[in-house]
């Protein structure tokens, strides 16, 4: 076993990849600099970078797919995909569904999400639930190192279009260059097991679908995805001292969801609490509450989300994205 | 009416000394974020910003403290606003890549080249509401290879929407050379659009002032949109902390973390070809001696400087101004960081 950070896991997957798979190539803004390590071993013509053209280099990521290569196409930020999202929703995710199913699009979108680092409302988006709610798109937001190397293979080896979201606040690159920069004077609430872990000696991929049950717990199910798996585990540790059991899935895929695995955990508990850092209308957490409800489990529901567009100023993001208290007094609550 | 350089001076260097004591904040730890500065492309600001009337509207990318401040917004609110106060500019909901002011009809975007149907609509609005008002966009060059503006460019070159277009070229997309991601011409590229290009040298505030002038002169009499590139060098590249900036600024400190990862991956068996790999190599390091060699590094590219040289002939009012703006933002600051909300 070796250990770890988490963005560091997914290029040394992408690495072992690109190194079997002379098809894979990478673009983006900046990927040059950004995927410096990729360039000085696979050269400028497969780690390239593009002009800030996202619906230009997105949409011949999709076609590119099509006629042959397995590209990663890297966006700036998941936000940024709001300039380019026809290549996506009317190209991508139908590329298999109007060619009767005879044509696919393999291409991997890879994109940091999320917030926690002062950015502001434009540049802290999760999006995973709009995304997954087009039908042909494959969402992932893994957690710690080991998934994400490992989801970042099985994404190249997916068969049609996958988005591969990389939370900040857990990428060691990502947070220095956009919440730190230069300086050592920010501090931000960084979930430790998610930045740094124990991965596999050679990678293996990890199965897109698959849900994983962070912590067991008898009393109530917590279900989240990325960032929001290191809170809940967090409260959990907390609510134990109280005498509640919670058990914490993570569901690492948003799309297809594991709905085995919520069902399983849901109907054990019947309890379910849904931590998700994406908006709370029409997404992610109102799925899982129908998921639910559609297998005929009867069970207490609530949900810790992000309601309103993300603030600036530090103290009140904190207030609005999932944290331990939120996630706690929500637990309580349902409980009573 | 000829520019005077004594007013434009005057807005260059309040906008140098607030976006200087903001970066002091922000490597404070007391902004959080990035911190896209507009230090270096005062003169194109300065000469476009001051002749802007009451009802004319601004498009600004995420670097838009200058022109938010020489339009005439309370520098004490934008300073709260960063400093993430409820009694800042956009009650703290905005930072710096957002700011708005609905009374000075302008607003920011993050999003590069939003700013092209923000200017478009504000223009549209205009020919409606306001006439003989106009809208001002300002973007980089990088872009200039987004779709929107162009789609924007073109919208305004057919309803002869009254915009001025202002390009702030410095020559670099985020951290990549311009010209290696931009095919053909940007002058050309707007006429091809039916848009007359004016080249002005970016780093000449009275240059800019009479290249623009003419340009809203056109707009404001309905004969549409005007494209103004200018070249300018940011002395902070893309924004605090840039990386290659830090690179050659403090080579020992940051180069180590860099390059072992890089000579373990420029070794590691698996891959290509040893020439493709050298390929690799070369381009990191171009993009380390471009930094090396920017214009950025040449105070003779500071617009301050080049407007101060000319003025220098009446020392005493010149120094009178400076004492004076000094003054100016030393309150500013007091009376932004005086009270710290609960």
């Amino acid at each position: 076993m070796r250990t770890m950070f988490f963005s560091q896991a997914i290029d040394d997957s992408l690495a072992q990849a690109m190194a079997d798979d002379p098809r894979i190539v990478l673009f983006g803004e900046d990927t040059p600099l950004l995927r410096r390590n990729l360039l000085v071993r696979f050269g400028p013509k497969r780690v390239r970078g593009a002009p800030i053209s996202e619906s230009a280099f997105l949409g011949a990521g999709v076609a590119a797919a099509m006629a042959g290569l397995r590209p990663v196409v890297e966006m700036y930020m998941v936000d940024f995909l709001g300039v380019c999202m026809d290549a996506l929703l009317n190209h991508g995710a139908k590329v298999e569904a109007f060619s009767g199913g005879k044509w696919t699009a393999p291409v991997v979108v890879r994109a940091p999400c999320g917030g926690g680092y002062g950015d502001g409302g434009q540049h802290e988006q999760s999006l995973w639930g709009w995304l997954a709610h087009i039908p042909g798109l494959t969402v992932l937001v893994p957690s710690t190192p080991a998934d994400a190397g490992g989801l970042m293979l099985a994404a190249l080896q997916h068969d049609g279009p996958v988005i591969f979201l990389e939370h900040k606040l857990l990428s060691e690159t990502w947070l220095e260059f956009l919440g730190s920069g230069a300086r050592r004077t920010v501090q931000f609430d960084v979930p430790a097991e998610g930045t740094k872990g124990t991965v596999p000696q050679k990678w293996e991929p990890v199965p897109i679908g698959k849900a994983v049950l962070y912590r067991a717990g008898d009393d109530v199910t917590i279900i989240s995805v990325g960032v929001g798996v290191h809170r809940a585990r967090e409260a959990a540790q907390a609510l134990e001292t109280e005498g509640i059991s919670a058990a914490v899935l993570d569901l690492r895929t948003i799309s297809p969801l594991d709905k085995t695995a919520v069902c399983e955990t849901v109907a054990q508990t019947g309890h379910l609490l849904v931590v998700d850092e994406d908006y709370e209308g029409f997404g992610l957490s109102g799925e899982l509450s129908a998921v639910v409800l559609e297998a005929g489990i009867s069970c207490k529901y609530a949900r810790v989300c992000t309601q309103t567009t993300i603030p600036y100023a530090r103290h009140l993001e904190d207030q609005i994205l999932p944290n331990k208290q939120r996630i706690c007094a929500s637990v309580r609550q349902l409980m009573q | 009416m000829p520019p005077n350089l004594w007013s434009l001076y005057a807005l260059m260097l309040k906008s140098r000394l607030f976006e200087e004591a903001i970066a002091k904040l922000w490597h404070d730890g007391l902004i959080s974020g990035e911190m896209h500065l507009g230090t270096g492309e005062e003169a194109i600001i300065a000469g476009v910003v001051i002749q802007l009337r009451e009802d004319d509207a601004m498009a600004l990318d995420h670097r838009g403290t200058a022109a938010l401040l020489m339009r005439g917004v309370d520098p004490v609110l934008i300073l709260r606003e960063l400093l993430g106060y409820p009694d800042g500019l956009c009650g703290g909901m905005g930072g710096h890549m957002h700011l708005f002011s609905k009374e000075h009809l302008a607003a920011s975007s993050g999003i590069v080249g939003a700013e092209g149907p923000t200017a478009a609509g504000f223009a549209l609005a205009a020919q409606y509401l306001r006439p003989g008002a106009m809208s001002v966009a300002f973007f980089g060059e990088g872009a200039m290879n987004q779709g929107m503006l162009m789609e924007a460019m073109n919208l305004a070159s057919a309803w002869h929407l009254p915009v001025l277009f202002v390009c702030k070229d410095d020559g670099w997309a985020i951290t990549t050379r311009s010209r290696k991601v931009t095919g053909g011409d940007l002058n050309e590229r707007a006429r091809g659009l039916g848009i007359p290009a004016v080249e002005v040298d970016g780093l000449d505030v009275s240059k800019v002032w009479e290249a623009s002038h003419s340009a809203i002169k056109r707009a404001r009499s309905g004969q549409g949109p005007t494209f103004l590139h200018a070249r300018c060098v940011h002395f902070e590249g893309h924004f605090l902390g840039f990386q290659l900036i830090r690179m050659v600024r403090d080579p020992l400190r940051e180069m180590t973390g860099i390059a072992i990862p890089l000579t373990q991956s420029f070794l590691h068996p698996g891959g290509a070809a040893l020439h493709e790999r050298l390929a690799g190599l070369k381009a990191v390091l171009a993009a380390v001696l471009a930094t090396l060699r920017d214009p950025r590094r040449d105070s003779a590219n500071d617009p301050l400087r080049r407007a101060r040289t000319i003025l220098q002939s009446d020392q005493v009012r010149l120094q009178g101004l400076e004492d004076q703006i000094e003054q100016e933002i030393s309150n500013v600051l007091s009376s932004a960081l005086a009270e710290v909300p609960s």
